[in-house]
């Protein structure tokens, strides 16, 4: 086991070197000007932007500009950032916080809602709760989080008022009533990524269910007069939660990546706002950290699923 | 199973009534008639109907209390939909960080929205009449105001002046505005509260220094080893560059870099005690419909910058009547650019190169006959609304400076009897007109923009009215305005007939904005695309006009002149202007300050915003 966890970090660390290499390029090649919103303006001529180009390094071939940033993140230095002049690192803890409450507090409720939904719709399966659960779920997960996110703004927080549109980072929660305010500021874009969060683990807990519930096995402990409720907590469950597990695990990273259209409707300003921000601005440093945490995240999480099956299911042997 | 069905439908649809019910409550939004249902349990005090200002409807009610007339104090709140990233405006990347470095620092003189100078931290305007402007144009003296404060509390002196000059002059340091300081020769002091500021050359507008939003002065103390290449480096600058330290009304409290900034009184300002809010906050994101919504409808947000908003979307939202829309001045001019060059792609690297003239539009009257066959109106109508108001000429500020004389009413009929006359006729039972066997058509492109969009699409029809086939494109913003020589599709290197976009002067004085058509500016692989003439129109008379414009002093001349260029490239049709655009930023009905800008930010006068009843 040991032995395995060590080949596989090993075979992450040139995994992630292609990667960075790879994104660097893309960042490197594509178009773009940090100085896009003053493309036009006269009063900022080319010897200006010469100069700025030579301040944030750009003036050099991009190979070389590779070698340097991997060296420095060696180093633990992960650049500035074009747009503020300041660490790119300090801007990435800054957004955490709003990113880990709100997306990451949505995931969890996800998961919390998605495993007893979807047991109970296999367990009942074709009821009428299994028939709603499956036209909700197709909703949430045909329509687009811009819509849901548009429509709950319209009804919820423009007609009826009950919940701000603009979510303020900087709220200090020190008393019941500053509580409050977060939670409702809170409600909408959470209530956003749940709805399409939960129907897409939902799906996916009631299939892997009715796989299991319709072997062989289920039967022999039906057969040996075992409490229905003992066959599904006890049989069923704990072997179909093995490949959910697996999922919500591979899911973790993506909270980590913020999520870019419900940030920005809501003006959540997290990782994903920060990164689409940074990609309209061609802050190239910026993009270069946060797509380079969320590979090393991906790989990390990649791993931790594998060893997570070999524990939850003792068939899988690693060699 | 089929009972179980109708079920199903039935709960369906009770769910689908009340969404529909949620969304129909729309027309009827005033306060008094939702509070009972939306809030009925949490905030009984809205229902108020005499509340003069309620920027929070509901549950606020518990921490800010609502007095009855507007106490000074309380949270100023801005929406801008690009956040601010840094506050020291010599590091900007865009005019939002510039606006929020105006509610920290100050210049010696600002504008207002009439394009007049207001003294900041200068005691009065230098002119020619009181002997502040030397006779001789190449020097300019400015008295300070006596007793200014740091909000740090150090006195502000003239050695901060000349310290901003060598901060941004300096190249290493990568000032993105060193080009309003290249005509300075040097910045000396006089005494510790005058500063003379010697030209390099005689120049028109001695106030293109220290003045504005692009000259606002910085603390010698907190800068001073940030000059050159630590500017960006240097961690205590890197710092410095997120929290300066200014002084006008309002210091940093608390700033994440791209976005929230909360700004709180400055104690040290010198009128600190008709500063009327305790705090100013400026979030940044989203989109520009939620926060026209967070100002007009919910109230949220005191003010909200630039609402680019399709007029069909933004009309009902100003219904609700919460909001006043703040536009004017302007924002810049929407214009149709002519290629005076041949963009074929059959010439390969010859493309747009302004030796290849080219073949359809250098006929002057193919290009009045466009000028003529465009409708501003339901550009500006349909699409613009309070955003935009159709003009025709291509320099529309300051006032002073701007033509009369023109017209540019659509004329179909004249536009087709042109169109004959330079040879392009309709063929029987056809669409297009063709000369010599060559159809009409012209390429035309802009940015990716919902309301560039549209108006390529009604000057579209526009054309096809009169005989000419219009094919469109469009690229995104970030490479269009990219300026990357490497890319085919920026507006620099015109690889199309037509194209539009907005372009304003970026100082008073208008010199760099009529170079833009020059000889000498024409872009074109030699200079790669960097010169600024992207139509690469050349002409002997306008550079002359030109020349003459910027060699003259006197400012009434200087405006007929002024009136001059713009006709001229207006008649030669080298431009179509088509809308001048103007940011309407929305403001709360009870809050009284903002105005409109033009060479200056549009939070210039932030000291004395305040609330009213």
């Amino acid at each position: 086991m040991t032995q395995y966890i060590l080949r596989r970090v090993l075979i992450a660390i040139p995994t992630l070197l292609v990667i960075s290499f790879v994104i660097f390029a893309v960042l490197a090649l594509a178009p773009g000007d940090p100085l896009a919103q003053f493309a036009l303006n006269p009063a900022i001529p080319e010897s200006t932007r010469q100069l700025i180009r030579i301040q944030f390094g750009l003036d050099q071939p991009w190979p070389l500009r590779y070698a340097k940033w991997i060296t420095s993140l060696f180093r633990g230095d992960w650049g500035f950032s074009f747009s503020t002049k300041s660490p790119v690192i300090d801007l990435v803890w800054q957004r955490l916080p709003q990113t880990l409450q709100v997306v990451g507090l949505a995931y969890l409720i996800a998961v919390c809602l998605a495993i007893p939904i979807g047991i109970l719709s296999a367990v009942k399966q074709y009821s009428l709760f299994d028939t709603m659960v499956t036209f909700f779920s197709f909703i949430g997960f045909s329509v687009p989080s811009f819509f849901t996110g548009l429509l709950c703004i319209l009804i919820f927080a423009v007609n009826l008022k009950w919940f701000p549109i603009v979510y303020s980072t900087t709220l200090e929660i020190n008393s019941l009533a500053t509580f409050g305010q977060q939670v409702r500021q809170m409600f909408l874009p959470v209530f956003v990524l749940v709805v399409q969060q939960t129907a897409a683990l939902t799906r996916f807990m009631r299939s892997s269910m009715l796989d299991n519930l319709s072997l062989d096995y289920v039967r022999t402990a039906r057969a040996k007069g075992l409490v229905e409720r003992v066959v599904v907590t006890r049989h069923v469950l704990t072997n179909s939660l093995i490949p959910v597990i697996t999922l919500i695990a591979l899911g973790i990273p993506t909270i980590f990546a913020g999520a870019i259209i419900t940030e920005n409707l809501f003006r959540v300003n997290g990782l994903g706002a920060l990164l689409i921000t940074s990609i309209n601005n061609s802050d190239t440093p910026v993009v270069m950290a946060l797509t380079f945490i969320f590979s090393i995240l991906t790989v990390m999480f990649n791993l931790i699923a594998d060893i997570m099956y070999g524990v939850l299911d003792p068939r899988v042997r690693y060699g | 199973m089929s009972h179980k069905r109708l079920w199903t439908w039935l709960v369906l649809m009770v769910t689908a009534t009340t969404l529909l019910a949620a969304c129909g409550r729309k027309p009827a939004q005033t306060p008094p008639t939702t509070a009972p249902v939306a809030a009925g349990t949490t905030a009984p005090a809205t229902t108020a109907p005499a509340a003069t200002d309620v920027p929070k409807p509901t549950t606020a009610a518990t921490e800010i209390p609502t007095a009855a007339a507007p106490a000074a104090g309380g949270a100023l709140k801005i929406l801008y939909a690009q956040a601010i990233t840094v506050i020291n405006p010599y590091q900007s990347t865009g005019t939002k960080d510039l606006d929020g470095a105006t509610v920290i620092f100050e210049p010696l003189a600002r504008y207002n929205q009439n394009d007049e100078l207001v003294p900041y931290l200068a005691e009065e305007i230098p002119t020619l009449a009181n002997g502040g402007v030397a006779k001789d144009n190449k020097s300019i003296t400015w008295k300070l105001k006596k007793g200014v404060k740091w909000s740090d509390g150090t006195p502000f002196t003239a050695d901060d002046v000349i310290f901003t000059w060598q901060y941004c002059a300096d190249p290493g340091t990568a000032c993105v505005w060193t080009s309003v300081f290249a005509n300075v020769d040097k910045v000396e002091a006089v005494d510790p509260t005058t500063v003379k500021v010697t030209w390099k050359k005689a120049t028109a507008n001695p106030y293109s220094t220290f003045v504005s939003n692009t000259g606002m002065i910085i603390q010698k103390a907190q800068f001073a080893n940030c000059v050159g290449a630590n500017a960006v480096k240097d961690a205590a600058c890197q710092k410095a560059n997120l929290a300066p330290i200014g002084t006008n009304a309002y210091k940093l409290k608390e700033f994440k870099p791209g976005d929230t900034v909360i700004y709180e009184k400055n104690p040290n300002y010198r009128d600190a005690a008709n500063t009327f809010f305790d705090t100013v906050e400026i979030k940044g994101g989203g989109d520009s419909t939620s926060a026209a919504r967070a100002v007009c409808e919910t109230g949220e947000v005191d003010y909200a910058w630039n609402l680019q908003v399709p007029a069909a979307v933004l009309t009902p939202i100003l219904a609700a009547g919460k909001c006043d829309t703040v536009a004017g001045g302007s924002f810049g001019v929407e214009r149709i650019n002519i290629n005076f060059a041949n963009p074929d792609p059959a010439l390969g690297d010859k493309r747009s190169e302004p030796d290849q003239p080219n073949p359809i539009l250098s006929d002057l009257k193919v290009r009045q006959a466009i000028a003529k066959a465009i409708d501003r109106k339901p550009i500006a109508e349909q699409l613009y609304g309070p955003a935009g108001s159709p003009t025709c000429n291509i320099s529309v500020v300051p006032l002073a400076f701007t033509s009369t004389d023109l017209t540019c009413e659509r004329d179909v009929e004249g536009a087709k009897k042109l169109l004959d006359a330079a040879g392009w006729l309709l063929p029987d039972g056809k669409s297009v007109r063709e000369k010599n066997g060559k159809p009409l058509k012209l390429t035309f492109q802009t940015s990716i923009n919902t309301i560039r969009q549209g108006v390529q699409a009604i000057v579209k029809t526009n054309l096809a009215d009169v005989g000419i086939q219009v094919d469109l494109k469009a690229f995104d913003a970030g490479v269009f305005f990219g300026s990357d020589p490497g890319n085919p599709d920026t507006l620099q290197k015109f690889y199309s007939d037509l194209q539009m976009y907005t372009n304003t002067p970026s100082d008073i004085g208008l010199d760099s904005y009529f170079q833009d058509w020059t000889c000498a500016n024409v872009d074109s692989s030699k200079n790669q695309w960097k010169g600024g003439n992207d139509t690469r129109y050349c002409s002997k008379d306008y550079d002359a006009l030109f020349k003459q414009f910027t060699s003259e002093l006197d400012p009434t001349k200087r405006a007929e002149l002024a009136k001059k260029l713009n006709d001229f490239l207006v008649n030669d049709v080298v431009v179509i202007p088509l809308i001048n655009r103007m940011t309407p930023n929305g403001k709360l009905k009870t809050l009284d300050g903002p105005t409109y800008q033009t060479f200056d930010s549009v939070l210039w006068n932030i000291q004395s915003w305040k609330r009213t009843s």
